[in-house]
């Protein structure tokens, strides 16, 4: 077990790493000259040059690569083109807003998921099961501001009964922050749903049809017992899987909601870093994201293996 | 699913089982769906010929006008006509978004094939970039490309394009390791065959259903990224009708009671990927189970 948890680790920094090639390349190489797209065209070439050495952009690309690479593993993200101000406490701030916003979309998306995949499992192939399916995959695959939209229209310019943005302002109580992230939320409740009640179906539906499962309905047991004892234990395995994953996508998908809720998370944080071309926080943004996907995927992974006996014992495959 | 499994078995049985793509146009989702994608298809071709008013004529005098018989879908700030406009905005999201799925499975179908029949390093090196850029959602990853590059409907294509390759490289590959086992690779190897004659001409077909159930998902994903950079104002012609720059240039006024601005491109992008959605999980559906 020690070893395939070591494996899975090793694996998740080979891919840290070239996600941060990839992220250098594009947010260093690519744009050309970051003193000239920080100055504007009518800039003079020698403000540009100054500009260009001060950020170390001048610099061989392996070492501004080092430099920026063994920075970020000490903490240290650079400092961002427009606020001229360490990336690293902004981000920290964002990533905090961000996850209260993810831990209350999760509160509502796991219950929801599960229960719905579950209901849909026990009437398969019938009306319940056609409905939870194609509303599940019709809701993951609409746009996050779209639903946004149709939710704003309704509730806070229709009915006029929750606030349109987000942000709740210093110092809110608890329950006035949770009624100003009750519109962000549902978009991300649609976009999540479905992939949730997918698998919480496709687990179920296999120990359903397991025999184990048989043997438990042939031995007498009421079909409540056997499903809340012996079905679902099983059927939720793959299932926490999948939500570890999510969470992963959860915050990445933040940077659509959080622009149209204007909510100071780390989608805006990079959103903003994006229009204001500032490229050491939109870098740091993106590498922030595949981080806490991947350490979301690995502890997925520990959890899995611990839940499951077959794999906790060690015993091969 | 156990429906679904339930009626080829029947038919197999019969002795008359119908071809896939009939199983297909049967399911009514499928029905629904295709005609969803054809009446967008046709705004896009001809939209600008049907469509009640010209949707780039500003009437700054009537601005913001609720929906009414004259505009069944209100005007905007500008006074230019929202049905109009939702109708020919059909055109550069059935643009970009096709396009880039292509160049992705074209691309994604041929290094598939690479790396499932020769393996080798490559493979290692192809799945670690796989897992990289899965690790981030592929709307960041394509918004850091635009950003450094600029937005254009080809910068648009290029980057979805080649961010799809690799992630359809993957499901291609994992297609064609289940055909070289198969008994007709080596037989074709026997009669001479080049390595890259088999490829192509022998396992290629066989996993063609993999591809085309691979580029209607990928689409789905397409228009929801392309749909979402131009909300995010990267569209690639701000004057030019496009459903996410529409949305993006007026849900700031939804708070001064005008919504119809911003409900009725978002309803048309919401029918759209499910209209693709309904097509491409019937098509999954009958290819996985038929």
């Amino acid at each position: 077990m020690a070893r395939y948890l070591l494996k899975r680790l090793g694996l998740a920094v080979i891919t840290l790493f070239v996600l941060s090639v990839i992220i250098f390349f594009t947010g260093q190489v690519l744009p050309g000259d970051p003193g000239r797209a920080i100055l504007g065209p009518f800039a003079s070439q020698a403000a540009v040059t100054n500009l260009d050495h001060q950020l170390g952009v001048d610099r061989p690309l392996l070492t501004q690569y080092w430099t920026w690479i063994t920075g970020a593993l000490h903490g240290n993200l650079g400092t961002s083109y427009q606020y001229r101000s360490a990336v690293a406490p902004m981000l920290w701030a964002a990533l905090v807003n961000s996850a209260k916003l993810a831990a209350f979309a999760l509160i509502l998306i796991i219950p929801l998921g599960i229960l719905g995949g579950v209901i849909a499992a026990l009437n398969a192939g019938r009306a319940p099961d056609r409905v939870i399916s194609l509303t599940g995959l019709s809701a993951a695959t609409v746009p996050e501001f779209v639903s946004g939209i149709v939710v704003i229209v309704i509730f806070a310019d229709g009915l006029k009964v929750l606030p349109s943005t987000a942000d709740a302002g210093p110092g809110a109580s608890f329950d006035t922050q949770l009624r100003y992230l009750l519109l962000p939320v549902i978009p991300l409740v649609f976009e999540f749903f479905g992939y949730i009640a997918r698998m919480a179906r496709a687990g179920t539906i296999e120990a359903l049809e397991s025999d184990y499962a048989r043997t438990a309905t042939l031995k007498g047991l009421k079909r409540r017992i056997v499903i809340t004892r012996h079905v679902l234990r099983n059927s939720l395995l793959p299932t926490i899987t999948v939500i570890a994953t999510q969470v992963g996508y959860l915050i990445g998908g933040l940077v659509v909601v959080e622009t149209l809720f204007n909510y100071h998370g780390v989608g805006l944080l990079i959103y903003d870093a994006a229009i204001n071309k500032d490229f050491p926080m939109l870098e740091a943004g993106v590498l922030t994201i595949g981080a806490v996907y991947l350490i979301a995927t690995l502890l997925a992974d520990v959890l899995n293996t611990y839940l499951n006996p077959r794999l906790r014992t060690g015993a091969e495959q | 699913m156990t429906d679904i499994l339930v009626a080829p078995v029947a038919k197999a049985t019969t002795g008359k089982e119908l071809p896939p793509w009939r199983l297909i146009a049967r399911r009514p989702a499928f029905i629904i769906g295709a005609l969803i994608l054809l009446f967008w298809i046709v705004c896009a071709l001809f939209g600008s010929s049907f469509a009640p008013h010209n949707a780039y004529v500003q009437q700054l005098l009537a601005t913001n006008q609720p929906p009414s018989a004259a505009h069944w879908f209100g005007t905007d700030q500008l006074g230019r006509d929202v049905f109009s406009r939702v109708l020919v905005g059909a055109r550069s999201i059935l643009l970009v978004a096709p396009l880039a799925t292509l160049l992705g499975t074209v691309l994604g179908t041929a290094l598939g094939l690479a790396l499932g029949y020769l393996g080798g390093a490559v493979d290692a090196l192809v799945s670690r970039l796989v897992d990289a850029v899965l690790a981030v959602p592929a709307v960041i990853i394509v918004f850091l490309f635009i950003v450094a590059v600029g937005a254009s409907a080809v910068t648009e294509i290029v980057v979805i394009g080649f961010i799809f390759a690799p992630i359809i490289a993957r499901t291609v590959r994992s297609a064609v390791l289940v055909e070289s086992q198969l008994d007709y690779v080596p037989s074709a190897r026997l009669l001479g065959e080049r390595r890259l004659q088999v490829m192509f001409t022998e396992i290629l077909p066989n996993v063609m259903p993999t591809v085309l159930v691979e580029f209607t998902v990928r689409l789905g994903y397409a228009i929801f990224a392309v749909a979402t950079l131009a909300f995010l104002g990267f569209g690639v012609d701000p004057a030019s009708p496009n459903w996410g720059s529409d949305i993006n240039a007026n849900y700031g006024v939804i708070g001064a009671g005008y919504w119809w601005e911003t409900l009725f491109p978002a309803l048309a992008i919401a029918s759209l990927v499910i209209g693709i959605n309904l097509v491409s999980d019937s098509i999954e559906r009958v290819v996985t189970t038929g």
